[in-house]
């Protein structure tokens, strides 16, 4: 048997072991890559930068615990910027899992790094709320009609942040992180396009490109995937050296990523190889027999 | 202790669903029966704490009517003891709607299982209908009419208007149009090729975050 034949029916457990050590070894040795902000990332960064003390961010959580290795490190970044930056975070979630992942991002980023923070007037959990899109519909108009209380169950009226708000207009801008429905385009259609309000988006790089298309007139930014969120950090830590020394997940990743993405482009083009060969050599066969003329 | 238990259960759940990769096996099972029964269970706690009891029960007053004493009067109790009409009686037909959809399990009257199914059909497809329309119609034309002043918008007009010649089979792809559809054909192989990347990346992202945790977390092999 060839070379060739033999990688045509190679096991594919094989093609997974060699996977497996492409990510393992990079992850053992902590190897990780420079990043640097892609426009449609740096364009959420600016956006952020711009923004006066004291301006309103809403921000969703609308993903679940299977996408947070992808999802999470934009959220940290994000709230690191928005909290160094004195921004009011409105964080609500679209998703019922969403609702946990709030409160682990308060704990972990907000009261664990900004301790100075006060819950109520500088940052509030809106908690999960059903509808969907429906909700984002009914927000557009009026956010008190579906958002009574906040997630511990303190009258609306009685968070000193929430007095001014009103609907989706009061927001400077909307920031939804999401890896599914509802979750960006959702927020895009139904929030930013009929309230105008600027809507910039995280997403699963599953998602992503269905999202460019709404770049950047609908969509200020978008940061797609792990390497979006590995962007998102290295503009952070360039604008804000200090955070270099605080965790960054996604600059972290994308040294496995790049090893297992050259692994599978070599996988590819051998396998690629391997089809044409065996087209080329069962050309020659039928030739020789005389099938083909 | 806690987490070195937590984390330790953790870790077996991430080997038994990565065991599959090798072949079937009866940990992989469990681990995916274990996954299904805990997403249910969730997501049936979640759905009646955020929609049934504050919206049904509560709104209507059957809470209150059951006894809790911390809940205000409902639209039951203004109706019957106030005699005021009260718009929360409204959640009734949602209710009535709900069961409704619930009496598919019945095969004798699953049909009246359709009229929810339209309701909702109905309603999604009117909110749909203009904001469709708004954003991915009329705005996304709008973002297409660029000044040909750089590469970019170039490559831009003339991926979306070759893509939709590809798409348009009324006429023979033939000749000038042919090329053009068949311009149209390699935008879309490359827009094919770049999902698949994101695809790629996205499901690495989690193989990483996973072996991760099994090394970093659970191991501590990774400083």
């Amino acid at each position: 048997m060839s070379f060739f034949e033999t990688i045509a029916n190679i096991d594919r457990r094989v093609i997974f072991l060699f996977i497996g050590f492409a990510v393992i070894i990079p992850v053992l040795l902590s190897f990780s890559c420079t990043e640097e902000a892609s426009p449609i990332v740096q364009a959420i960064f600016d956006k952020i930068e711009s923004l006066p003390e004291g301006s309103k961010v809403l921000m969703s959580f609308d993903y679940g615990p299977s996408t947070v290795p992808e999802i999470q490190p934009m959220i940290d970044a994000l709230l690191r910027h928005c909290c160094e930056k004195n921004l009011r975070i409105y964080m609500m979630a679209l998703w019922g899992t969403g609702h946990n992942l709030i409160s682990e991002s308060m704990v972990d980023i907000i009261e664990h790094e900004f301790p100075h923070k006060v819950y109520g007037v500088d940052y509030v959990n809106l908690g999960y709320k059903a509808g969907n899109q429906g909700l984002i519909n009914v927000i557009l108009t009026d956010m008190k009609k579906m958002y009574t209380t906040d997630a511990v169950g303190t009258e609306i009226d009685a968070v000193p942040m929430m007095v001014d708000i009103r609907n989706l207009k009061s927001f400077d801008v909307i920031l939804s992180l999401g890896g599914g429905f509802p979750g960006v385009k959702e927020w895009v259609l139904f929030g930013g396009d009929p309230g105008n309000v600027p809507v910039a988006g995280g997403a699963t790089a599953v998602s992503a490109p269905l999202l460019y298309p709404y770049y950047p007139r609908q969509l200020l930014g978008l940061l797609g995937g792990i390497k979006g969120a590995a962007e998102y950090e290295s503009a952070l830590i360039k604008g804000y050296p200090k955070f270099k020394t605080h965790s960054h997940p996604g600059i972290d990743m994308m040294g496995p990523q790049t090893v297992a993405h050259i692994v599978i482009v070599i996988f590819i083009v051998i396998g690629n190889i391997t089809f044409f060969v065996a087209r080329r050599k069962e050309g020659d066969e039928r030739g020789e027999r005389g099938i083909l003329k | 202790m806690d987490s070195v238990f937590s984390n330790t259960l953790a870790a077996i759940l991430t080997i038994g669903i990565i065991s599959f990769l090798y072949k079937d096996n009866p940990l992989y099972k469990f681990c995916e029966s274990l996954f299904i029964g805990v997403s249910a269970g969730y997501w049936f706690v979640q759905q009646y704490y955020a929609n049934l009891l504050p919206k049904l029960f509560d709104n209507l007053g059957i809470t209150r009517l059951l006894g809790a004493e911390n809940v205000a009067d409902g639209a039951l109790q203004n109706l019957f003891v106030r005699g005021q009409w009260d718009e929360n009686l409204l959640y009734l037909i949602a209710g009535i709607l709900g069961v409704m959809m619930l009496l598919r399990l019945v095969p004798q009257i699953g049909w009246m299982s359709r009229w929810p199914m339209a309701f909702i059909v109905g309603s999604i497809a009117g909110l749909y209908f203009i904001t469709y329309f708004q954003s991915n119609a009329m705005r996304q034309m709008q973002n297409t009419i660029l000044p040909l002043n750089s590469f970019n918008n170039l490559v831009l007009i003339v991926g979306t208007v070759t893509g939709i010649i590809y798409f348009y089979f009324s006429k023979e792809h033939k000749g000038a149009f042919g090329g053009a559809a068949r311009v149209g054909i390699y935008f879309l192989m490359v827009t094919f090729g770049a999902s698949f990347g994101y695809t790629v990346m996205s499901r690495m992202s989690l193989l990483i975050g996973r072996l991760d945790f099994l090394f970093g977390t659970w191991l501590g092999l990774v400083k």
